[in-house]
């Protein structure tokens, strides 16, 4: 049995290889056959072989940025309030109401973003006039991250030895302080984490973004999130939709490999710094 | 954390024997910041039942039963998620078959077999680097791969490799790394004494896992492999890569592997291609459309959730 269940764990190297091989190889044919300077132009219209790469980062940058402001603040408060304030039972409770959170779809997300919040809090609120925000997607994207961003973050404070909370106590302090100014710095390597997983999982959402912040063919460089715009993930959903319909230039479609390539390295990078800073933590608390 | 009501009065009454009468004005508006927070959390998702359902009533009260059974069509007031949903079932199944399996079984090798050498802990580094691999990123895996290289096998026919056994194989090639994450906690939670009892006994490593290890860890094992399949069932965007057809499907009679062979739907694609039509008809369709997608998957979350928190074992 034992080489049975090794050949199953060898299969998740062979899914790594994969994807390397998959984007590397094309990403890197891409870039032979196209002119470098088409990376840079006046916005990202790969069916007229201008790819300009800053127009789908800013996309990507504001929607993450926007995302995290609304994930961040709701993420850690309402993990402080399950680890330090809930009681066993209300917690045990509430939980599980977070984790369903969790379940919602990007698609459907996506549909609440483009049909509610966009109407109902970035045109009348924020007075933006397109049926289509880079706003929306951002708001939608970061109600998506709460939960990741809960989780991660109770589960650092939770792991916070009791002990030093008991100490706490015993000196006299209060419950607030006992919070900010233990549980919360014992667990900041994980609160961090917590972070920065939520912008790895903003950065790599499509569905929300494609149905929110329209953007769909091409879209000039802007930095507007009241406007339509474009994400990495866009550019390549789009791309993919489009490739039966219209055949354009003749690397437009191979692009969304170099694309894929960028958002695989950069989630990746993101992902093995949210590993380390929780192992840190872990090996902290032992 | 033991006894935390016994802990909290005994602290109270300590603070309010030392301070006086005396209230914590920052401490109550700080509790109350995070209890908002996390209220608004949840109140979101309210907002967003009530709003999708309101949207979707037009559609369901007029006509719920024959929008359950109705084809794909072009036109909004005949439309119909019967399509939708058989194929999101089908690739539910594929991934069930294929990704289940596997999952568990590299999960039981990692926990159970694996010596802590330097190649076993680069396994499970790279295992949780793809757990966290943006799923457009596993349809570009699967367009390359399943779509391209492998289509005289996934799809020989005029849908080009655009196949079910496309579509499933991605999704169950999205979700492995998340079934042995969720596996390997299972197990771990099972006590190292139960394991050296069996072996006190003179039972084998494999009779060990098989009638000791995998029936205590089962039910962490069986929650997290419905939570997988339900993310399998809303994911979107890898299969709008690997050629989810979107519009109108004619699902022929091609036998079971002619079937799995041919061009496929699902359901959050025909979600996402309604949503982006313009009028209010495709609105209340994909609304509907999202109350069947949410119905399934909610239901079928809660109750494993509720399995793990009335299984689970404080050993």
């Amino acid at each position: 049995m034992h080489s049975v269940f090794f050949a199953a764990a060898a299969i998740s190297v062979v899914i790594g290889f994969g994807i390397v091989a998959a984007l590397g190889g094309n990403a890197l044919s891409f870039l032979t056959k196209i002119q470098l300077g088409s990376l840079v132009s006046e916005g990202w219209f790969p069916r007229r072989g201008q790819f300009d790469m800053l127009t789908v980062f800013a996309g990507s940058m504001m929607v993450t940025a926007i995302a995290m402001t609304v994930a961040a603040p709701l993420g850690l408060g309402a993990a402080i309030y399950l680890s330090e304030y809930a009681g066993r039972r209300s917690r045990r409770r509430l939980k599980p109401v977070v984790e369903i959170l969790a379940s919602v779809p990007s698609v459907v997300m996506g549909f609440f973003a483009l049909q509610v919040i966009n109407p109902g809090f970035v045109q009348s609120v924020l007075g933006a006039t397109s049926t289509f925000t880079v706003m929306a997607a951002g708001v939608g994207v970061g109600i998506l991250t709460i939960p990741l961003v809960a989780s991660v973050a109770e589960d650092a404070m939770h792991s916070v030895p009791g002990a030093l909370r008991e100490a706490a106590y015993g000196i006299g302090a209060r419950r607030r302080t006992v919070t900010m100014k233990v549980v919360f710095p014992a667990a900041v390597s994980g609160i961090f984490a917590a972070l920065i997983l939520g912008i790895s999982r903003a950065i790599g959402e499509t569905m929300v973004v494609a149905l929110a912040a329209g953007g769909t063919g091409g879209s000039l460089r802007s930095f507007n999130p009241l406007q339509p715009g474009q994400t990495m993930t866009t550019a390549i959903s789009s791309l993919a939709i489009g490739s039966d319909q219209v055949r354009g230039a003749d690397q437009a479609f191979n692009s969304l490999y170099f694309i894929g390539l960028n958002l695989f390295v950069i989630t990746l990078l993101l992902n093995v710094a949210s590993e380390r800073l929780v192992r840190r933590l872990r090996r902290h608390h032992r | 954390m033991k006894d935390l009501a016994g802990e909290s009065i005994a602290r109270q009454t300590v603070a309010f024997r030392l301070r006086g009468r005396t209230v914590d004005v920052w401490g109550k508006v700080l509790q109350a910041a995070f209890l908002l927070a996390l209220l608004l959390s949840m109140g979101l998702l309210l907002i967003l039942l009530v709003s999708v359902t309101v949207d979707a009533w037009p559609v369901l009260s007029s006509r719920g039963a024959s929008f359950l059974g109705s084809d794909t069509s072009s036109i909004a007031s005949r439309t119909g998620v019967r399509q939708g949903l058989t194929g999101s079932l089908i690739l539910v199944g594929f991934v069930a078959v294929a990704a289940l399996p596997l999952g568990v079984g590299a999960a039981v090798y990692l926990q159970e077999y694996a010596r802590d050498t330097r190649l076993n802990r680069a396994l499970i580094t790279n295992i949780r680097n793809l757990a966290g691999v943006p799923s457009i990123v596993y349809g570009i895996l699967g367009l390359v791969v399943f779509v391209k290289a492998l289509r005289a096998v996934t799809g020989p026919g005029s849908n080009l490799g655009k196949s079910y056994i496309s579509g499933g194989l991605t999704l169950a090639v999205l979700v492995m790394p998340f079934v042995i994450i969720v596996t390997m906690e299972a197990l771990r939670a099972v006590p190292t004494s139960i394991r050296e009892a069996a072996y006190g006994v003179g039972a084998t490593r494999w009779e060990v896992v098989r009638s000791h290890v995998l029936p205590y860890a089962a039910p962490g094992i069986f929650t997290g492999a419905i939570l997988a399949l339900a993310r399998a069932f809303g994911e979107t965007a890898p299969l709008l890569l690997v050629g989810a057809v979107t519009g109108y499907l004619n699902t022929g009679s091609a036998g079971f592997l002619g079937t799995l062979q041919g061009p496929y739907t699902a359901l959050p694609t025909q979600i996402y291609r309604w949503s982006s039509l313009p009028g209010a008809d495709w609105e209340a369709n994909a609304a509907a459309a999202i109350v069947v997608l949410l119905v399934a998957i909610l239901l079928v979350n809660a109750s494993a959730i509720w399995l793990r928190t009335r299984y689970e074992r404080n050993w």
